[in-house]
């Protein structure tokens, strides 16, 4: 018996809706076939009225969650591919964002974005947001990685009072598998260390995490060991265990899927070079996809994402220096 | 009608003697229509998100004239606390959204408010209402959030004051169609026109829409036609209106024929009419004078936090 990671976010939202009556779902595609991912299978079935399927009008669906949760009510957003929530951009950070700050009222809602990139997928179904969205204050911005994370920081995601854009990766959607949902079930702000080491730190997130692992797996091989720590939230961005992990290793490589300019990587590395200058033996280092549309070939796709070589790569020279 | 126009009149004299920062944008020759709405909603029921010159009807559905200078002359007691100004201020869990700049961002938030009762079981026969100009059924968020409401069937009220101009973008470089009321039918919704600068014909048709709305008859969009009687905003002296525009039917003031309309059918005499003004007038110097003396944010004692939630949560912390 294993449980992938789409069945962890399903799993979740049943949970919610269970147990939650102000939860509901509001998504293209959702109710009736399940989601284009099948994220929501079986649950309009299971939960008749909970559950529906939206016009394509995804300003219109983060519009309406938002007048729900003054309302008293916790929606989730499904957005079919992440890359479709620049069409609710305006309702996610001028409304909704702003929202707590300005009334004093809280927006309690989730924006499901299936995001990152896969082979064949493209320009317009590959992309990573969550450097957009952390940008702007009133966000909370969750990046799981892991079967585990999927599942409890979904449920967390809900039971926070702040909007919460929830960034789940279409390539371990299938691909990523364990044994149960159970884990450490850290909070939401708190990133993991999930391989210890003493020669380099690389900073990942979301399925970069496991691109770090196999890098380090390979650099074992000549004696390297390479820390990575899985942020698991972007924002808030847990800084503190960033650092500590810094203050082991003395090398930074900050690792992410999104393109490069800015974005969470550059957070990082400006903040351990303005926080921990003094525990850097080497330059903060950024490896980020290229700075191109996300590419439709395979070929070109896995040239255009960090990869275990050019990680591999970025870490040697990195460890040379 | 009186009382927006009169508070109005007083937030232009602030802003010219550089009292109010930021901008003042005006309702006038909107009153009619404004006044009309917050007048048929019901207070503590009804939803209204007010949008730019919604002045007399925020007045009309209960809004206390503290809440509105306040927020313009920025003190920290108001319902914004300095945090946002003018007319971006409401009290959302008292069924007044605080709009955003973003024109047609309310229509979805408005629709979502009704969803959620009714999921909950408490619509009830309210109705929700909200405001725009004929710029913003340019936007596409007015068009997702209008077919989406009604794809829900949902008791919206939706107002289209067609002040003909948009900032200084008139009409015809607007939208190509003869009249906006048409659209109500491309969206399957109810659609009435109306004269916005006509009290009486506002309260015939608006109330019809709202009853609709009411029994449950889905989305009702009622299309005024008016004209902006100042510039975009005090900024602004509206150079661009043609004198033609200004000299035809709909360029008379709304608040002008509503009197004469008043003392015609023997509702009220010049002299009452008079003493309302008078009265008005006072309230709103004692609302301004209560506001001016009133305590500005402090950025000290600001907390600069834009989230409920405080982190670092401790390690037990579990939602589930």
């Amino acid at each position: 018996m294993s449980v992938t990671y789409i069945d962890a976010i399903r799993e979740a939202q049943e949970t919610l809706l269970r147990n939650d009556p102000r939860v509901f779902i509001y998504g293209q595609d959702i109710a009736t076939f399940g989601g284009a991912f099948k994220a929501t299978k079986g649950l309009a079935e299971m939960f008749p009225g909970r559950v529906f399927d939206s016009p394509i009008s995804e300003d219109a669906m983060v519009g309406l969650a938002v007048g729900a949760a003054i309302e008293g009510l916790r929606p989730i957003v499904e957005m079919q591919f992440a890359d479709f929530s620049t069409i609710a951009f305006n309702q996610i950070v001028n409304q909704a964002a702003t929202h707590y700050y300005r009334t004093g009222v809280p927006i309690p809602i989730t924006v499901r974005l299936p995001s990152g990139g896969t082979p064949g997928s493209g320009p317009f179904h590959s992309q990573s947001l969550e450097g957009i969205y952390a940008q702007y204050p009133g966000l909370i911005v969750l990046t799981p990685a892991s079967v585990s994370d999927a599942y409890h920081m979904l449920i967390d995601a809900v039971a926070l009072d702040d909007p919460v854009v929830y960034c789940e990766h279409k390539f371990l959607y299938r691909w990523l598998k364990a044994k149960s949902i159970n884990g450490d079930h850290l909070p939401i702000g708190q990133a993991r260390i999930i391989r210890q080491g003493k020669h380099a730190t690389v900073v990942a997130y979301s399925a970069m995490v496991h691109e770090a692992v196999r890098a380090a797996d390979r650099l074992q091989q000549d004696g390297w060991e390479i820390e990575v720590v899985d942020l698991r939230s972007v924002k808030p961005l847990d800084i503190d265990t960033v650092l500590a992990s810094v203050a082991r290793t003395g090398r930074l490589l900050a690792l992410g899927e999104s393109f490069p300019w800015g974005g969470v990587t550059a957070e990082v590395v400006a903040r351990v070079s303005g926080e921990g200058f003094h525990l850097l033996d080497a330059p903060p280092q950024r490896l980020n996809a290229r700075d191109t549309p996300v590419p439709y070939h395979p070929k070109l796709w896995a040239a255009h994402r960090p990869t275990p070589e050019s990680i591999c790569q970025a870490l040697r020279k990195l460890l040379a220096y | 009608m009186l009382c927006g126009r009169i508070l109005e009149n007083k937030l232009s004299s602030l802003y010219k003697a550089g009292k109010i920062v930021g901008g003042v944008h005006l309702g006038r020759g909107q009153e009619a229509v404004s006044a009309t709405l917050g007048t048929a909603l019901i207070q503590g029921k009804d939803i209204f998100a007010a949008l730019i010159r919604d002045q007399a009807g925020r007045t009309a559905f209960g809004e206390p004239l503290i809440d509105c200078t306040r927020t313009y002359l920025g003190s920290i007691e108001g319902p914004m606390r300095g945090r946002d100004g003018n007319i971006h201020r409401g009290r959302p869990d008292h069924g007044t959204p605080a709009m955003i700049s973003h024109l047609g961002a309310q229509v979805s938030l408005v629709t979502g408010m009704l969803f959620a009762r009714r999921l909950k079981g408490t619509l009830d026969g309210c109705v929700g209402a909200t405001c725009i100009g004929d710029g913003a059924t340019s936007t596409g968020s007015f068009h997702e959030g209008v077919n989406m409401a009604a794809v829900e069937k949902l008791p919206l009220v939706l107002i289209v004051a067609n002040n003909q101009f948009a900032y200084s973008t008139p009409n015809t470089r607007q939208f190509a169609c003869v009249d906006l009321v048409e659209r109500a039918r491309g969206y399957g919704i109810g659609g009435f026109s109306v004269d916005g600068t006509d009290l009486f014909a506002c309260v015939s048709v608006i109330t019809e829409a709202i009853l609709r709305a009411r029994e449950g008859r889905g989305p009702q969009m009622v299309v005024a036609r008016l004209l902006r009687l100042c510039g975009h905003g005090e900024h602004d002296d509206g150079f661009y209106v043609p004198n033609d525009v200004r000299n035809d039917h709909y360029g008379r003031d709304c608040i002008e024929a509503a009197m004469r309309q008043l003392v015609e059918h023997k509702i009220a005499t010049v002299d009452e009419i008079s003493a309302w003004q008078d009265e008005i007038a006072e309230e709103v110097q004692r609302a301004v004078a209560q506001a001016q003396q009133e305590a500005a944010p402090d950025p000290y004692q600001e907390d600069w936090s834009s989230l409920v939630t405080r982190f670092p949560l401790s390690n037990n912390h579990s939602a589930a």
